[in-house]
């Protein structure tokens, strides 16, 4: 039958487009374990491939993340702040830092995060030492001498400020330098273990207060009706149907009062949040507070009398049940509704490709308006794609190339402020030299820029082409399927792969004209195609998640280049937003600059107006003889 | 160029009457008015003078503006306001300051040299 022949036929040609394609496929199938391994792997082999170190270097190794082995927010400050190897601007530094997880898979377990951290570590180092091994053949003097404070780099860095012989003193990174661990990294994996632990005792802690309270609580009324009928039952006096309505008022009650419990507070959380959630620590203490007194009340007056009038009593746990039902509407007014009402707008700007977006938010402290900052940036911000980044940054490398600065007073004054001004002086004279020279920059990008978009409607045009003709033939097939008498229906998926190759290198091109090819996998294609093939879509309908970059939550997690966000803020975290309330969400390769700025305040006010001054009114021409 | 013009008011039974009509006011519509050189102009203007009236004597005109009415501004005023002015009891005579279009050619024509 024709359609298997076809598919025969294609699969071969599929398996010869598989080969050029080998990197991203070997990305898809993975496990989380085997993933490190692989990773380095990749990077190895990568080095010889000049265009594509790029890509890869960018995208990261590492498919799994400390979030998800359950390693704690505390223990990313000790090493995030160490080794970015740049020092972070002035007026951050004495800033309260705190990271934020997204606990995209809550696991309480303690396992060991050695391999994510001497990767992620390694990869950081692997990046900014080949920077500078780039920058250092145009420009000599802007580099700021590294700071890198762990003892075992020092000695492969070697001075590069001085050292023309850079080539011989720097290490090459070959596949394996990353498995080996140092004696440093141990003793930081021993102290985070630490930290680990107690961090998780504190969650645990909070967790198993809050329930001991709410069981309490909720059984406190019980007792107050149950222990007169247990400790002097001869004693009471025999109430009829108003102990029983209000029998029946404490049950319904306290029913209503464990549903609204449940549905404030027994969500499962979307966030974990450093510091002390403060109004849900002013409700514990309230009610804390609350049924405290009326044990001792109830200790006081009806235990140690004894007293006898049982419907008293009753109402008297009628009454808690009520002070709990309104402490909980204040626990709904307090955290729920109060930060309903939208006061500030907030300004979202991705430092790297200048993406902004603007949300509505109230009252809130600045945790919990990072929190949801971050919920929304998941959902609205395109992926971030640093490949598109290059352009600029060759741009800015160009600029001052070719300029070379001799210092000729010889390598004297070791002090660090002479150190200090010759730099500046040398810096300013760089920038005057290159503003001085006739930059044609700036024609250069504008001609570059018209033959990159050519080249990028080129080949979307024969994308487009070429998909509509799969799906066209995939529609022939299924008309063919039709008519005959149902024997095997082509099952979408392998309709998909029967398809696939006639359009995989043209959909390749343009990826890769487009600097997308990272963010998709073969493997995720078909299955788009496939998903695209059982839901009827048009070769429109395929096409568009691979024309537009989608939000940052379409795509799988590896590519997200998002996982790790330290919050650094300059008020302290639990302080509410104000106007002009900046704060600064970091992650890895980019960080997002929050600006608070409040909505004003409208006075609407009543003034009376004659109705014919603003209305359109008919004027005549009147005559009055007087 | 403007002119005084005293009217004696006329006695008609209980009225008192000046004979002439006037239109204009800032609540009218000054497009409409057929005596203003200035189509904006907004002012109280004599539409119509009844022969042999007070007004007729005293010598005012149609197309007349009038400025004022016994020092009383007129040039600001609504329709009704200004036939208040006009229509006083109490007074017997009314002070009229007007200014007309061929008022001022004259003059300038008399001020130019042949």
């Amino acid at each position: 039958p024709k359609p298997i022949n076809f598919q025969k036929a294609l699969s071969q040609s599929l398996r010869q487009d598989s080969i050029t394609m080998d990197t991203e496929s070997t990305y898809s199938g993975y496990s989380y374990h085997s993933g490190r391994s692989r990773g380095s792997h990749r990077h190895g082999r990568i080095m010889s491939r000049g265009e594509r170190r790029t890509d890869l270097r960018e995208t990261g190794t590492l498919p799994f993340s400390l979030a998800e082995e359950g390693l704690p927010a505390w223990s990313l400050l000790s090493w995030k702040g160490n080794c970015r190897g740049m020092p972070l601007p002035g007026m951050l530094q004495g800033a309260y830092r705190t990271a934020i997880l997204p606990p995209f898979e809550r696991s309480f377990g303690l396992s060991v995060p050695s391999p994510p951290h001497v990767g992620e570590r390694s990869r950081d180092r692997h990046k900014s030492r080949s920077k500078d091994s780039s920058r250092s053949e145009k420009s000599v003097t802007i580099n700021a001498p590294p700071a890198e404070p762990l003892l075992g780099d020092q000695s492969t860095r070697g001075d590069e400020m001085q050292d023309d012989n850079w080539g011989e003193t720097t290490t090459a990174i070959t596949g394996t330098s990353e498995h080996s661990l140092s004696q440093e990294d141990i003793v930081r994996i021993s102290k985070d273990l630490d930290e680990s632990v107690r961090l998780d005792c504190r969650r645990y802690l909070s967790v198993s207060l809050s329930v001991l309270l709410g069981t309490v609580v909720l059984l406190t009324p019980l007792a107050f009706l149950v222990l007169p009928r247990l400790l002097w039952p001869e004693k009471l006096r025999v109430c009829g149907t108003a102990c029983e309505g209000l029998f029946i008022a404490v049950a319904f009650k306290l029913l209503i009062l464990l549903l609204a419990v449940w549905a404030l507070f027994l969500r499962p959380p979307h966030a974990a949040l450093p510091r002390l959630l403060v109004f849900r620590a002013v409700l514990a203490t309230l009610v804390l507070l609350l049924v405290l007194s009326y044990w001792l009340f109830y200790g006081v007056r009806i235990l140690d009398t004894q007293d006898e009038d049982y419907q008293g009593i009753v109402q008297y746990a009628v009454s808690l049940v009520d002070a709990l039902l309104f402490i909980h509407y204040l626990a709904v007014v307090l955290l729920e509704l109060r930060q309903l009402q939208a006061c500030f707008s907030l300004c979202v700007t991705r430092s790297t490709d200048g993406q902004t977006r603007h949300y509505s938010l109230g009252q809130l402290s600045i945790q919990r308006a990072a929190v949801a900052i971050l919920e929304n940036y998941y959902r609205d911000f395109p992926v971030h794609n640093a490949a598109l980044l290059s352009a600029s940054k060759s741009r800015a490398a160009k600029h001052l190339a070719g300029l070379k600065v001799y210092n000729l007073d010889g390598p004297g004054g070791n002090s660090a402020a002479a150190a200090v001004g010759v730099a500046q002086s040398q810096s300013r004279a760089m920038i005057a030299a290159a503003a001085r020279r006739r930059d044609s920059s700036h024609n250069e990008l504008y001609y570059e820029e018209a033959e990159h978009e050519r080249r990028i409607r080129k080949r979307r045009a024969r994308l487009v082409v070429a998909v509509e003709e799969a799906f066209t033939h995939i529609h022939r097939v299924q008309e063919e399927e039709q008519k005959k008498p149902p024997g095997e229906a082509m099952d979408p998926r392998e309709a998909a792969q029967a398809v696939f190759p006639s359009m995989a290198r043209a959909l390749q091109k343009y990826l890769r004209t487009t600097r997308q090819q990272h963010c998709h996998s073969m493997e995720s294609i078909q299955q788009h195609l496939a998903f695209c093939v059982t839901h009827s879509m048009t070769p429109k309908a395929f096409l568009e998640s691979y024309l537009t970059p989608g939000p940052t939550l379409q795509y799988s997690r590896e590519r997200w280049l998002a996982r790790h966000w330290t919050l650094i803020s300059e008020a302290s975290v639990t302080s509410g937003l104000k106007d002009g309330t900046v704060f600064l969400l970091k992650c890895i390769d980019f960080s997002l600059v929050v600006t608070a700025k409040k909505i004003p305040y409208i006075k609407l006010s009543e003034e009376f107006i004659d109705p014919k001054s603003h209305k359109f009114v008919l004027r005549l021409q009147s005559e009055t003889s007087v | 160029m403007f002119q005084r013009i005293e009217i004696q008011k006329l006695r008609d039974g209980d009225n008192l009457i000046l004979g002439f009509s006037i239109g204009g006011g800032i609540d009218q519509d000054p497009g409409q008015n057929p005596f203003s050189e200035d189509k904006t102009d907004k002012g109280i203007y004599v539409t119509r003078v009844s022969k042999g009236g007070p007004a007729d004597v005293a010598g005012l005109m149609t197309g007349d503006k009038i400025m004022q009415v016994n020092g009383w501004d007129m040039t600001m005023v609504t329709h009704d306001q200004a036939r208040k002015r006009l229509t006083k009891k109490n007074e017997d005579v009314v002070r009229l300051l007007v200014t007309r279009k061929s008022l001022e050619d004259v003059v300038r024509q008399s001020m130019m040299p042949h």
